[in-house]
């Protein structure tokens, strides 16, 4: 799946631009805590969370998450998507809550790091 | 040996949370630049971001040295501060003694001695309660795994 059709599926607004919106992107990872994100992660996946300080970035930078979705139309501060700018990570914000972002996602054919969502 | 090892180091300042992650950072960048494998920088890094984030989280300060060895990246990381009472309890999954402040910033879930562990192939631990902490990780290249 592209970039470009998750922000469709997720009603989302990107953050930052340009972006490249045909960006590929096959798995996907839901989390709060950066912890779980930090051991759980296998890289080249979007992340949909509900935090928005600078760590999120940072995380994602670490584990190579290639884009993230912010959820409850939450946006961070300036400095935080110029950190994700730099950083080459596209930031997405949508307004749906967590359950339902995630669910759009799976029935389109995102997977979670496990490869499968059954 | 005639190869001179490659060494860094840098400072951490504890609860600037502001700045979290910059040496980590630079690691990955460094790593990337000199060409790593991917996969073994995105080892690293980890495993530098979780020292780096006790450090922010727990010390007053500290260092971070990395190093590139012929048989692979070796990191240390030296603070000052509270130290670890018991590190075999500190190494349990789940165990954490972070604040609130922390925990809100998605960290502090007691996961971060064992994902040192998990994305390393040595993890030594040695401190001094009220003195500081230092701890010290070796990543194997994956050259080195596969002719061991």
């Amino acid at each position: 799946m592209q970039l470009w059709e998750i922000k469709g599926i997720l009603e989302a607004e990107v953050l930052w631009e340009p972006v490249d919106l045909q960006l590929e992107i096959e798995t996907a990872e839901a989390a709060d805590l950066m912890s779980d994100v930090l051991t759980q992660s296998i890289g080249g996946e979007l992340l949909v969370t509900g935090l928005i300080n600078s760590h999120v970035i940072r995380t994602a930078e670490m584990v190579d998450i290639k884009a993230i979705t912010f959820i409850h139309g939450k946006k961070p501060d300036e400095k935080t998507i110029a950190l994700a700018k730099q950083k080459g990570i596209p930031l997405l914000t949508t307004k749906l809550f967590l359950f339902e972002a995630c669910a759009r996602l799976a029935m389109r054919g995102l997977t979670g790091s496990s490869g499968t969502i059954w | 040996m005639a190869e001179r090892a490659l060494e860094w180091e840098y400072e951490i300042e504890g609860k600037d949370f502001r700045n979290a992650g910059k040496v980590s950072s630079k690691v990955k960048e460094i790593m990337k630049e000199l060409g790593f494998d991917p996969d073994f920088v995105r080892g690293v890094a980890i495993a530098s971001y979780e020292a780096e984030m006790n450090v922010v989280c727990h010390a007053e300060k500290g260092t971070l040295q990395f190093a590139i060895l012929p048989e692979g990246l070796k990191i240390v990381v030296k603070d000052r501060g509270p130290g670890i009472p018991d590190i075999n309890l500190a190494m349990q999954e789940g165990y954490s003694t972070a604040s609130l402040e922390i925990r809100e910033m998605g960290f502090g879930a007691g996961m971060g001695l064992p994902n040192m562990k998990k994305n390393t192939d040595e993890l030594n631990i040695v401190s001094t309660v009220g003195e500081g902490t230092v701890v010290e990780m070796l990543i194997r290249s994956p050259r080195f795994r596969q002719g061991s």
